[in-house]
């Protein structure tokens, strides 16, 4: 009973909250939209008992991923509205069609499909946790390091892409290289300021 | 009143769908953005329902790889949209018809 309502609940604020984020024409009402329905989708892991999954999201989402956003709107013109141009309907319409089609055979397979067996079946003696941290370490271990590997790739092109000067290395560079690229960036700077 | 599978799977090809929509509709590039993280998220509340319902842990472990792989697209994604941002002034999908090498 009260799983019910709470999954009624959280649906329609979720979907509530993604229409707004797609809809709207301000980037502010979208970013915070979006932040909250990240929140209340991590109430449907809490609800499924996957609880460390849960905590990921409000920590990754709602934490590290709308914080990423927020400071990159920093660097765009966000008061303004977003002018969008419409052209090219019939296009939107086969592409529409098509993800229809798609997302039928996605959603039927797991109903339709009878004789199915766990690879790795949930074991209630246990804490979501700890289960997920047994699997995870064992079974998922190359992915894992794999992804590790990614995220440290994709960190460092986010330093090297957002930052100034950062695709120059000091260490391959002479002194006097330097000291000139020192100069024009605070020559750089007081002419910003004097703007 | 129970919740079964068929719930879940539904609000998710809903939330897949607005997704869908942004996609399709968007044409500044930082709300396509939202609208992917839109798509990752609707697919991550079917792998967790699939592996609550089914009994196996393997649908939240590629839960948390999506995750991953949300985040690190965020950080590049991003980084990217800056520089253009920094070259053009402008973040606007069909502004980028043309490549210039």
């Amino acid at each position: 009973m009260f799983e019910a309502i709470a999954f009624y609940l959280f649906a329609a604020l979720t979907i509530v909250m993604f229409t707004i984020t797609v809809m709207t024409s301000q980037a502010l009402y979208a970013l915070t939209a979006m932040a909250a329905g990240m929140i209340f989708i991590s109430a449907f892991f809490f609800i499924l008992g996957a609880d460390f999954l849960g905590a990921i999201q409000i920590i990754v989402y709602t934490g590290a991923v709308m914080a990423i956003y927020a400071f990159g709107m920093m660097f765009f013109d966000t008061t303004r509205n977003v002018i969008e141009k419409r052209s090219n309907p019939r296009f939107v319409v086969v592409l529409g069609a098509l993800a229809a089609v798609l997302v039928v055979f996605i959603v039927l397979a797991p109903i339709v499909t009878t004789n199915l067996n766990a690879n790795y079946p949930i074991d209630l003696a246990v804490g979501n946790s700890q289960a997920i941290g047994m699997v995870l370490f064992t079974k998922y271990l190359v992915p894992f390091e794999l992804a590790a590997v990614m995220l440290l790739v994709a960190m460092i092109a986010g330093i090297v892409l957002a930052g100034k000067k950062m695709d120059k290395s000091l260490t391959l560079m002479t002194e006097e290289d330097i000291a000139l690229m020192h100069d024009s960036f605070t020559h750089e700077a007081t002419q910003e300021e004097a703007h | 009143m129970e919740i079964t599978l068929t719930h879940y799977l539904v609000l998710s090809t809903v939330l897949f769908a607005i997704g869908l929509i942004g996609v399709m509709r968007r044409k500044n590039l930082l709300m396509l953005f939202f609208a992917t993280e839109i798509l990752l998220n609707a697919v991550n509340i079917g792998m967790a329902a699939i592996s609550h319902y089914r009994g196996d842990y393997t649908g939240q472990m590629f839960a948390f790889f999506i995750i991953a792989i949300a985040a690190s697209e965020v950080a590049v994604g991003l980084g990217l949209l800056i520089v253009w941002y920094k070259r053009t002034g402008k973040i606007d999908l069909d502004q980028m018809t043309s490549m210039r090498g």
